[in-house]
């Protein structure tokens, strides 16, 4: 079990940081919405468990956070990636692509090697 | 590096009360229900789902923080705020804990810190496990000194030594600008460095070869002689200095950590030149050496290869070598051979009294535990894990014992340096290794050793009577049960514990006291109150010849005399109660001669010496001042050289001699006096005999004078009256012989002894009379009701008495009858400690076992009659 979440913990970290990268400042309801949308609704996520993680990345001093209004003027914390957070999703977006093209290529079709 | 980052700041999230997750908590349901209610939602419907999709706010506000600080540490910093809340509630438990914890470390500190500086910490010598101790022995000396001879061939011929090398301790005498005077010092081999392992810190260590007779003098300055004497320059070496009227050249000094023990605080360390009678005769002995062994030899085959070199020198010298052995020990062992029996004795008897102090505190905590048995177990009920309860106890144990251990040290700082100040100068000055005591580091884990201990039992008791914590029994109202006779069953063995304990150091006191007070009861036989010494020497330039020595002898008396309340004065070239030794080989006149060594005190004494003394002269009559250079050579024998040498025999007018009797050796015995003590008091009287000082006069002497009252004030006129002759005469020594005698190691180390176990054995009667009384005062108060049936039913008081009265009495006779056994064993560990005193001593058993009764019949007394004074309404009406 413990695997289990660690595993999503790290990709959940990726996807706040790609979301962060492509849509600029955003608060946290923000973007579990956003996450939810580009799987396609997908993943079923709890809300809560986003802000562990956002604290955690702020924390490692990949995002930031600062308070804002938001657009249909409600007060809310909007974050936004660092300039150590953008070099950090770019080392993470590349082994992400690496272990999924290596576990990829474990689930290709089987090629004669003799 | 991240990770670190992210450490502090979760670190720094214990100590931070607000956060602002709660407003964006807040501010995100809010946008989600602005977006529901925009779906088309109503106002309750789009806030449950919100909640839900978020998976509760609680939940999600826990997982935050857990992640925003470090949640292990948070709820023990919560045990730890609690507990504090907890502790200064009860201010008296929390005094009466830590003030018994702090005692327990505190004491045991202190004396393991002169644990670790005699005995730990090595000597400050290059390896000093190689290094051995090597003398002659005689049949009556253990440990006597080499001869100088004897000393060359044993550096020739032996085989197991790397190096040998010989010292001997001298004073030297210095001119100074206020006068003369003596100084320690210390005459070496050149190559007596080098075998310790020491180098000089400045100039240059000696050279092999200097150590000749025609030599140039030399010496090596201690350190604190180079600072005290010339203000610490270093241009001081290669700089001249005459001592005793001989130009010395000064050419190094040793460094501050350097010391030697055996030669006590020598302050110029010169080379060894064999000029003189002593240096040429094998059987004069005045030196002891120190070697270090060749790698892979072990000390007993270095004895092994000392003897036979001995036993071929007998062989080869029968007159000067009969029965001279061969002595090798570790020189650690020299040196803090004496002081080793009583600081391992102490440190049992401290870790006694810890063990003691620490039973106490927990179970002090057990009750405690069972007055809490109620909100633990409603915090149980709550949800709280066992563990959780367990670590609450824990973080109490680690806070009492941290309190405890923080004030323990600081006592133990002051108690060292108050310990320390009450050992003698000279005392001191034996004892080097003492200077570097301290709060070092092995001093420091040695405590936090101790604390860990007690830490784990205090934590430990009380978690282990929580795991058999019942929670529906707990929480019943009034209910005591099986649990409050759980307590009192472990409680009363703690209590014959603390007895046994209390019984072991009483006994411990009392055989050390009553040691001490048979050696003080040990005769000197003579007055040792009223009783003046000083040691005296003259300049040889003007006193070298004989005839100028013995008429300054005799001036000095004179002067002395002369002084109001000086009643009586003499000279002797060795004080009463220093040592057995600086003896002669005798052999009777008219006798059969086998070449044996009749060993002998000497003593070269003046004609008021015994009337100064006070002592007795049984027969005959004591020399005159008259019987001087050329009268014929008349001695005083005392009664054991009569009672050995002649049983059944008038000694007077007998004759004895040297072992070739040469004719200029020849002495007269005139007198028999009772046997003053020369050795020490624990010592055995020794033949001696002592003979006119005039006779064969001397340069250095001491003075004995008997004064009329007060001695101490009369020291300085006594010594003014002595320079006034001639002020280069050196005066060393000044003291009063009622002060050597307290002074004397054997009965200062009887008498701390004594005083210390003495102090553990008070406290720790104190502890376990108090431990006895909690327990028994528990005991009524869970019987209470009980009690009240009794009274109701018609029981007397007087039974009631009984009833308690015998509870703790079963308990103190266990513990008395079990110390008792503890004790006598542990007594018989300590036997060397013990003087004409047997470890089953009856006296001292029967004093302690009344005493430890008594006062367990004290402390069971008070909860008796407060439970013999029970209302039985009241008491049926309580529950």
């Amino acid at each position: 079990m413990s695997t289990k979440t660690e595993i999503w913990q790290g990709t959940l970290a990726l996807m706040i940081l790609k979301t962060l990268d492509s849509l600029g400042a955003l608060h946290g309801y923000g973007i579990a919405r956003r996450i939810e949308q580009i799987s396609g609704d997908k993943l079923s996520l709890n809300y809560g468990t986003l802000y562990p993680s956002l604290l955690k990345l702020e924390q490692e001093g990949w995002i930031a956070s600062e308070w804002g209004v938001s657009d249909n003027n409600r007060k809310a914390k909007y974050y936004k990636l660092t300039r150590s957070g953008r070099k950090q999703l770019e080392r993470e977006a590349k082994e992400w692509n690496q272990t999924t093209a290596i576990v990829a290529r474990f689930f290709a079709p089987v090629e004669d090697q003799s | 590096m991240r990770q670190l980052r992210a450490w502090l700041l979760r670190f720094r999230g214990l100590f931070r009360k607000h956060d602002d997750f709660a407003d964006e908590l807040e501010s995100h349901l809010q946008l989600h229900i602005d977006d529901n209610i925009r779906a088309g939602m109503s106002p309750q419907e789009a806030k449950r789902v919100a909640v839900m999709k978020l998976g509760g706010v609680d939940q999600t506000k826990e997982a935050y923080r857990d992640r925003a600080t470090i949640p292990l540490v948070e709820s023990l910093v919560q045990d730890l705020r609690f507990t504090l809340r907890q502790l200064r509630k009860n201010p008296a438990f929390t005094f009466t804990a830590t003030a018994m914890v702090a005692l327990g470390i505190g004491a045991s500190v202190a004396i393991f810190a002169f644990v670790d500086a005699a005995l730990i910490k090595p000597l400050p010598y290059q390896n000093p496990a190689r290094l051995l101790f090597v003398t002659e022995t005689t049949p009556d000396i253990p440990r006597a000194a080499i001869s100088y001879p004897d000393y060359l061939d044993w550096k020739k011929l032996n085989r197991v030594f790397d190096s040998l090398d010989i010292y001997n301790q001298r004073g030297y005498v210095l001119d100074t600008a206020t006068g003369t005077e003596m100084i320690d010092g210390a005459r070496v081999s050149a190559g007596f460095f080098h075998t310790l392992g020491v180098a000089p810190m400045l100039g240059r260590d000696f050279n092999e070869g200097e150590d000749v007779a025609n030599a140039p003098r030399m010496l090596m300055l201690s350190y604190a002689s180079w600072q005290k004497r010339f203000g610490g320059k270093p241009e001081i070496v290669g700089q001249p200095i005459t001592l005793d009227e001989t130009p010395y050249v000064i050419i190094g000094v040793l460094p501050q950590s350097f010391h030697f023990a055996p030669v006590e605080n020598a302050e110029f360390w010169a080379t060894i030149n064999p000029t003189g009678g002593c240096f040429t005769r094998r059987s004069c002995h005045s030196l002891q050496g120190v070697a270090r062994l060749k790698d892979g030899i072990s000390p007993d085959a270095a004895l092994a290869d000392m003897k036979r070199i001995a036993k071929d020198l007998e062989i080869q010298y029968p007159e000067s070598n009969r029965n001279q052995g061969a002595f090798v020990a570790p020189l650690s062992e020299v040196i803090v051979g004496d002081v080793k029996p009583i600081l391992l004795l102490l440190l049992g008897g401290v870790a006694l009294l810890l063990l003691i102090a620490c039973i106490n505190v927990a179970s002090l905590l057990l009750v405690r535990s069972e007055t809490r048995r109620r909100e633990l177990s409603v915090r149980r009920a709550l949800g709280a894990t066992r563990m959780r309860l367990i670590r609450q106890f824990v973080v109490e144990g680690l806070v009492i014992v941290a309190a405890g251990t923080v004030a323990g040290l600081l006592s133990s700082h002051w108690t060292m340096r108050i310990l320390r100040g009450l050992i003698p100068k000279d005392m001191m000055a034996g004892m080097p290794y003492l200077n570097d005591l301290g709060l070092n580091p092995r001093v420091l884990v040695f405590a936090l050793a101790i604390a860990g201990f007690a830490a784990a039992l205090f934590a430990l008791s009380p978690a282990f009577r929580l795991s058999t914590l019942d929670v529906r029994e707990g929480m019943a109202e009034g209910s005591r049960g099986s649990a409050g006779k759980v307590w009192t069953r472990i409680g009363s063995k703690l209590v014959i514990l603390e007895l046994t304990t209390a019984m072991v150091l009483l006994v411990g006191a009392g055989l050390l006291g009553k040691s001490f007070y048979r050696l003080l009861q040990v005769g000197a036989n003579f007055e040792t109150k009223n009783l003046i010494t000083m040691r005296v020497r003259a300049p040889i330039s003007s006193y070298g010849e004989d005839p100028q020595a013995v008429t300054l002898q005799r001036k000095v008396v004179e002067e002395v005399k002369r002084l109001p309340g000086v009643t009586a004065v003499a000279l002797t070239d060795t004080l009463p109660l220093t040592f057995n030794g600086n003896t002669d080989w005798i052999r009777f006149v008219g006798r059969d001669f086998n070449g044996e060594h009749n060993e002998v005190n000497q003593r070269g004494v003046s004609s008021d010496y015994f009337t100064t003394l006070q002592a007795n002269l049984l027969r005959g009559r004591m020399f005159a001042d008259a019987e001087d250079l050329g009268k014929p050579q008349v001695v005083v024998i005392n009664q054991t050289l009569a009672n050995k040498y002649f049983p059944g025999e008038n000694p007077i007018g007998q004759r004895f001699g040297d072992l070739k009797l040469e004719p200029n050796s020849i002495k007269e015995i005139i007198g028999i006096v009772d046997d003053i003590r020369e050795g020490t008091l624990e010592s055995e009287i020794w033949p001696a005999y002592y003979y006119a000082i005039n006779q064969q006069p001397s340069i250095g002497y001491s003075i004995v004078v008997r004064t009329a009252t007060a001695e101490q004030s009369l020291i300085p006129v006594v010594a003014d009256a002595i320079r006034g002759i001639d002020s280069r005469i050196t005066i060393s020594s000044q003291t009063t012989m009622a002060a050597r005698v307290n002074e004397a190691s054997g009965v200062y180390l009887r008498r701390s002894s004594t005083w210390l176990v003495g102090g553990f054995a008070a406290v720790a009667l104190l502890l376990g009379v108090v431990g006895l009384y909690g327990v028994i005062a528990y005991s009524v108060n869970q019987r209470t009701r009980e009690i009240g049936v009794r009274i109701a039913l018609g029981a007397q008081r007087g039974m009631v008495y009984r009833l308690i009265l015998k509870e703790a009495g079963v308990l103190a006779l266990a513990g008395i009858v079990i110390g008792t056994g503890c004790a006598i064993l542990v007594a018989s560990l300590m036997r060397k400690m013990l003087f004409g005193t047997p470890p089953w001593d009856i006296t001292t058993l029967v004093c302690v076992a009344a005493v430890l009764g008594a006062s367990a019949l004290l402390a069971s007394f008070l909860p008796a009659r407060r439970a013999a004074s029970v209302d039985p309404i009241s008491a049926l009406r309580a529950e």
